[in-house]
């Protein structure tokens, strides 16, 4: 608890001391650290490996693009949760049909559907087909006449995301000690004995699944107000892996775990881009090498992820199990 | 006597060619402990798995009180008041007793769609859980990971679980597999202190127990029945014995 209270301090004080690159990178690796946990809801706590979670993501983003007049903003009060509504029914009809799929037939399933929302956006002219839509005016947050923030700023969408990702965690952490979490705890370890028990269990999959989707959406919407423009990338499988390896490599079923992955996955894209060149080869340009051998790596060398790490270094077990 | 909580009519399971079960009737009643016997592959279990839901049969019915419960769903038959046990220590490994226990218990309220109230706050619940740790000889043993317990106390989990459920009608498979001589004891002293208020279905292979419990008892070979009828009746059946109770014609007849 006081490890967490005090990287929210450090995370509030970063804009302070350090460069707009900087703020915008953490602001990034924060709404991916959304992203991550929301798949972790899935993925680590109740075992349903999606490979479609960026889905989700991008359909927010793009609800926010449409939401927005050209050359006007957008209100964020009501672009925000018409956008997380949006991935949440996106996730209710999907999720509806995937949650009865089992093990390696769910993650075919959910990643089908992906590419599909993907070759949708892709092939279609609605919404800027392959190049994507931008939103050149940020959505603007005011009461009554008062403007709160102003998403132009990259300092306040810092502070945005900050406070985002702290009710995402708060959320989680309270959904998942909740009566409903114990139900996916359940359905983790044994879904055959869940239902024996009587849980139907298919509902709770469901609700899950609705949840994860709406929290993954919270992230899209933030990152396209970040960038202020939103592509079919947003929605394909490698995002989706991307986001995957995130929350593995952090350590699933943990809450910190998929922040931290997030982290480290981004700021290593960034390092292994930024390789120099050595001896007529561009290292640099072949990062995606290195981010696969780290992975590799990581698989080998650390089965419960960096948490697991940390854990054990603090001598203590992963306290998200009972 | 009219109690029957659960009776079942030609109930019959395929699996392929072969038949587990073959045109079955029986009947559980309220106050009554009704064990079924037989040897290996007779289709104890697989009728236990058509009675709980976990199997659908084939043909026959099953019904419940006055509702005709063939063919539905293992967690509305659970939800309609019908526990079981496995035979094969079935349970949440990494969660403490208690949280099995708890989890079983929690499945009773009208639903767990709650997100935001905490799990641990529902002292009913907990309450249920404990009663059914300590009713199976738990007590104290609650925190512990079932991971960790030896086989026998986690056969005691199994047993707690199905009690948590507050069931009306009981489905033990082989209970007392895997339990020590002072354990089986317990259980069985317990079965005598539930059977008033439950139906029970036993299936077990301890005839010590089975004799000392059961009110009525049906003997399986082969998916069908044998022979039903009162554990007297059942000892001196001709039938049983060359069937059961071991000659070496029985051997012969399968």
């Amino acid at each position: 608890m006081a490890a967490l209270l005090s990287a929210l301090v450090a995370l509030a004080l970063l804009p302070l001391v350090a460069e707009k690159f900087t703020v915008q990178i953490c602001t990034k690796i924060m709404i991916m650290a959304i992203f991550a946990m929301s798949l972790d809801l899935l993925l680590g706590y109740t075992g349903l490996v999606s490979f479609g979670h960026a889905a989700f993501y991008g359909a927010a983003g793009y609800a926010l693009a449409l939401l927005t007049p050209q050359y006007q903003a957008a209100n964020f009060w009501t672009s925000l949760p018409l956008a997380v509504a949006a991935s949440a029914l996106l996730a209710l009809v999907i999720g509806f049909l995937v949650v009865r799929t089992r093990g390696i037939y769910f993650i075919m399933v959910t990643l089908a559907f992906a590419q599909m929302l993907f070759f949708f956006f892709f092939d279609t002219k609605i919404a800027g087909g392959s190049d994507g839509i931008y939103v050149d005016v940020r959505p603007v947050a005011k009461i009554g006449g008062w403007q709160l923030f102003n998403l132009e700023d990259f300092t306040n969408v810092y502070y945005v995301v900050l406070v985002f990702l702290a009710l995402t965690f708060v959320l989680l952490r309270v959904i998942l000690r909740s009566l409903f979490g114990r139900v996916l705890a359940g359905v983790r370890v044994n879904e055959q004995r869940m239902l024996s028990l009587g849980y139907p269990t298919f509902r709770y999959k469901l609700a899950c699944f609705v949840i994860a989707g709406a929290i993954a959406g919270v992230a899209g919407y933030l990152s396209t107000v970040q960038f202020g423009v939103v592509n079919p990338e947003t929605l394909g499988w490698h995002l989706s892996a991307a986001v995957m390896m995130m929350v593995i490599l952090g350590g699933m079923g943990t809450l910190v775990g998929p922040a931290i992955g997030a982290a480290i996955w981004m700021l290593l894209e960034i390092g292994f881009q930024s390789l120099p060149q050595a001896g007529g080869v561009d290292f640099g340009k072949h990062w995606q090498l290195f981010m696969g051998g780290f992975v590799v790596l990581a698989a080998l060398l650390l089965p419960n992820g960096l948490i697991g790490v940390l854990d054990r270094l603090r001598g203590r077990r992963d306290e998200s199990h009972e | 006597m009219n109690d029957t909580v659960l009776r079942t009519q030609g109930l019959t399971r395929r699996f392929g060619g072969l038949v587990a079960v073959k045109d079955v009737s029986i009947e559980c009643r309220m106050g009554e402990v009704h064990a079924v016997i037989g040897p290996n592959g007779a289709g104890k279990t697989t009728l236990i798995n058509l009675l709980s839901g976990d199997l659908e049969p084939s043909a026959g019915k099953v019904v419940l009180g006055a509702t005709d419960i063939t063919g539905l769903a293992s967690h509305r038959i659970s939800k309609l008041g019908v526990g079981r046990s496995y035979q094969k220590t079935n349970v949440f490994l990494p969660f403490t007793a208690f949280e099995n226990c708890r989890l079983a218990a929690q499945s009773r309220l009208a639903s767990s769609m709650r997100f935001f109230r905490p799990a641990l706050a529902d002292r009913e619940v907990n309450a249920c859980a404990e009663r059914a740790l300590a009713a199976a000889g738990l007590q104290g043993r609650g925190g512990a990971p079932v991971a960790a317990l030896s086989h026998g106390e986690q056969r005691q989990v199994e047993i707690a679980m199905a009690l948590a459920t507050r069931p009306r009608v009981l489905l033990l498979d082989e209970p007392l597999a895997g339990m020590g001589a002072e354990e089986s004891a317990r259980i069985v002293a317990l079965l005598k202190g539930l059977v008033a208020g439950h139906a029970i279905l036993l299936v077990e292979h301890d005839m010590d127990a089975v004799f000392a419990v059961a009110d009525v008892l049906t003997v399986m070979v082969n998916g069908m029945v044998l022979e039903s009828g009162t554990p007297e009746r059942i000892r001196s059946s001709r039938a049983v014995q060359e069937a059961y109770l071991g000659t070496d014609d029985a051997l012969h007849e399968r």
